[in-house]
C-alpha cells in the first residue's frame, strides 16, 4: 500500500475533497521523515555509546533492557520530565526561539535526501536540492549565537561566539567541495546526482577525475560543521562548561542534542548520495531497483556513520588556533584546488 | 499541484509544531519548583560579576567579514558549475574554465592578502 493510497483513504474517509490527498500525502511523508530523525539519533546514541565502550574496552550500557538498547530512550523520558529552567536575567523570547532554530533546519534537510531510486523515497526532488541544503543547514549558526548571547552567561556567550567562528569557517569548504558532483553531474538535484552514477563502483563520484579530495575535503568540513571531534570545541566540556547551551536544561537542552545527532546521520546521507554512487549498488545493475536501493543507501550511510565513531574514538580535540588555521590555510585552498581541477577535466570535455 | 516550496514550509511548520507539542506535554509532567539559586545564571558556583554582554575578541569580526565574502563567491559558482559541461559540449569549455580561474584568482589574491596581514592567525 503506497502512501497515495492510505492518503486517498483518508481524505475519503472524513469526506474530504480528493485534491487534499495530495497535501495529506505531504504532511504523512513529513510526519515520517520525522520519526524517522528522531528514531536514528535513539540508535545512533546507543550504537555510539556501544561501540565507544568496546574501543575503549568496557561495555557500555548495559542495565536498562537486554545490552542496554533502552538506554537512550530512558535518556530521553528523562530529559522530557526534567524541570526546565530559564534564567531571570536571560532575555526569554530569544532563548526560547533559538533551539527552534537549530532544530528545524536539521530536519528541514531531510526534504531532499534520497531514500531510494524514484519518487517514492524522496519527500521533495527539489531542483536545487544541493543548494537548499547548504542554505538551510547554515541556519543553525543563528540559533547557536542566539542562544549563546540569550543566555546571559559569559561561558556561553564566548562558547556561541567560538561557534559560529567555526561554523563559518568550515561552511566555505564545505559548500565548495560538493561543487565536484555538481559539475560532473549537471545538476543541483539529489536525483540526478545519484543518477549520474549508476555504473557501477567506479562510476562513483568519489573516483571521478580527482579521485578522493571532494570527499575527504567535504566530510571533514562537516565534521567541523556538526561539532564533530576532533572539532568539538564549542562544547569544550573542560574550558567552556558546555559552551552555548549551559544554561539549558530538560527539553530544550534536549533539541540541541537531536539537532546535532541528526545532523550526523544527514552529512554521512549527504556524503553518500554525493560521491559513494547514493542508492545505486556497488557493481552495475545488480539488485539496483526497488527497495534494494533502500538497502545500499543504508549500508553506505550506516558505514559513513561508523566511520566518524571510529574517528571520535581515536583522535584528541584540536586547539582553536589550530581550528581556525587548519579552516582558512589548509581546507579552503584545498577545496578550491579541487574545484579548479574538476572543472578543468569537466571543461575538456571528459567524463562525459 | 502545490508548489516544491509548499513541501519546504509544510516541513518547517510540522518542525516547529514538533517542538512546541513536545514543551506543552512536557510541562504537564515536569516539576516547577524555582528558587533564587536555580534561576540565576551559572558561573562557578559564585555570584555572576557584572553583566555578561562582555567586550569579545575582535577576531571573530574579521572572519565574519572574510566568511561573507567567501560565502557569496561560493554561490556564485553553483550557476557556474552547473552549466559547465553544456559550455563543454558548445566547444566553450576552456573559456568558461579560464573565466572562472579569473574570479578565483582574483579572490586567492584577497586570501593571500589576509594571510600576509596575519589576519588568519589566532592568537
Amino acid at each position: 500500500m503506497t502512501l497515495t493510497g492510505i492518503a486517498e483513504f483518508i481524505a475519503s474517509f472524513f469526506g474530504l475533497p480528493g485534491s487534499s490527498s495530495v497535501w495529506i500525502v505531504a504532511v504523512l511523508a513529513a510526519a515520517i521523515l520525522l520519526g524517522f530523525m528522531l528514531l536514528t539519533v535513539l540508535i545512533l546514541i546507543y550504537v555510539l555509546r556501544k561501540l565507544l565502550g568496546k574501543i575503549q574496552a568496557r561495555l557500555g550500557p548495559t542495565r536498562t533492557g537486554p545490552k542496554g538498547i533502552f538506554q537512550t530512550a530512558a535518556d530521553a523520558l528523562k530529559l522530557l520530565i526534567k524541570e526546565d529552567t530559564i534564567p531571570v536575567k536571560a532575555d526569554r523570547r530569544v532563548f526560547i526561539v533559538a533551539p527552534i532554530l537549530v532544530f528545524v533546519p536539521a530536519y528541514l534537510v531531510y526534504v531532499v535526501v534520497p531514500f531510494g531510486e524514484g519518487n517514492h523515497f524522496i519527500a521533495k526532488d527539489l531542483n536545487i536540492g544541493l543548494l537548499y541544503i547548504v542554505a538551510v543547514s547554515s541556519i543553525n549558526v543563528i540559533g547557536v549565537v542566539l542562544a549563546g548571547w540569550a543566555s546571559e552567561n559569559k561561558y556561553s556567550l564566548l562558547g556561541g561566539m567560538r561557534s559560529a567562528a567555526q561554523l563559518i569557517s568550515y561552511e566555505v569548504p564545505q559548500a565548495l567541495a560538493v561543487l565536484g558532483p555538481v559539475m560532473l553531474a549537471e545538476s543541483l538535484s539529489m536525483q540526478d546526482i545519484v543518477k549520474a552514477q549508476g555504473e557501477g563502483l567506479f562510476s562513483w563520484f568519489i573516483f571521478r577525475s580527482l579521485p578522493l579530495l571532494g570527499f575527504i575535503v567535504f566530510l571533514v568540513a562537516s565534521m567541523a560543521e556538526i561539532n564533530h571531534v576532533p572539532f568539538d570545541l564549542p562544547e569544550g566540556e573542560s574550558e567552556l562548561v558546555a559552551g552555548f547551551n549551559v544554561e539549558y536544561s530538560g527539553m530544550r537542552f534536549a533539541f540541541f542534542m537531536l539537532a546535532e545527532f541528526a545532523a550526523s546521520f544527514t552529512i554521512c546521507a549527504i556524503a553518500a548520495t554525493l560521491f559513494l554512487g547514493g542508492w545505486h549498488s556497488p557493481i552495475r545493475g545488480f539488485l539496483d531497483n526497488g527497495w534494494w536501493t533502500v538497502f545500499w543507501f543504508f549500508l553506505k550511510s550506516s558505514a559513513l556513520v561508523c566511520l566518524l565513531m571510529w574517528i571520535r574514538a581515536t583522535y584528541p580535540r584540536v586547539r582553536v588556533d589550530q581550528l581556525m588555521e587548519f579552516g582558512w590555510k589548509l581546507m579552503i585552498p584545498l577545496a578550491l584546488f579541487n574545484v579548479l581541477v574538476v572543472g578543468l577535466y569537466v571543461a575538456l570535455g571528459k567524463g562525459g | 499541484m502545490p508548489s516544491d516550496y509548499a513541501y519546504v514550509a509544510l516541513f518547517a511548520a510540522i518542525g516547529v509544531a514538533f517542538i512546541i507539542a513536545t514543551l506543552v506535554f512536557s510541562w504537564f509532567i515536569r516539576p516547577s519548583d524555582p528558587s533564587p539559586e536555580k534561576l540565576s545564571t551559572y558561573e562557578c558556583a559564585e555570584e555572576p560579576v557584572g553583566p555578561a554582554h562582555v567586550q569579545f575578541r575582535v577576531g571573530y569580526y574579521v572572519f565574519a567579514l572574510i566568511f561573507v565574502i567567501f560565502d557569496v563567491e561560493t554561490v556564485f559558482i553553483y550557476p557556474w558549475a552547473v552549466l559547465l559541461r553544456s559550455f563543454a559540449r558548445n566547444g566553450m569549455g576552456m573559456f568558461a574554465f579560464v573565466e572562472m580561474v579569473v574570479f578565483l584568482g582574483i579572490l586567492l589574491v584577497g586570501l593571500g592578502y589576509a594571510w600576509r596581514k596575519g589576519v588568519l592567525r589566532w592568537e
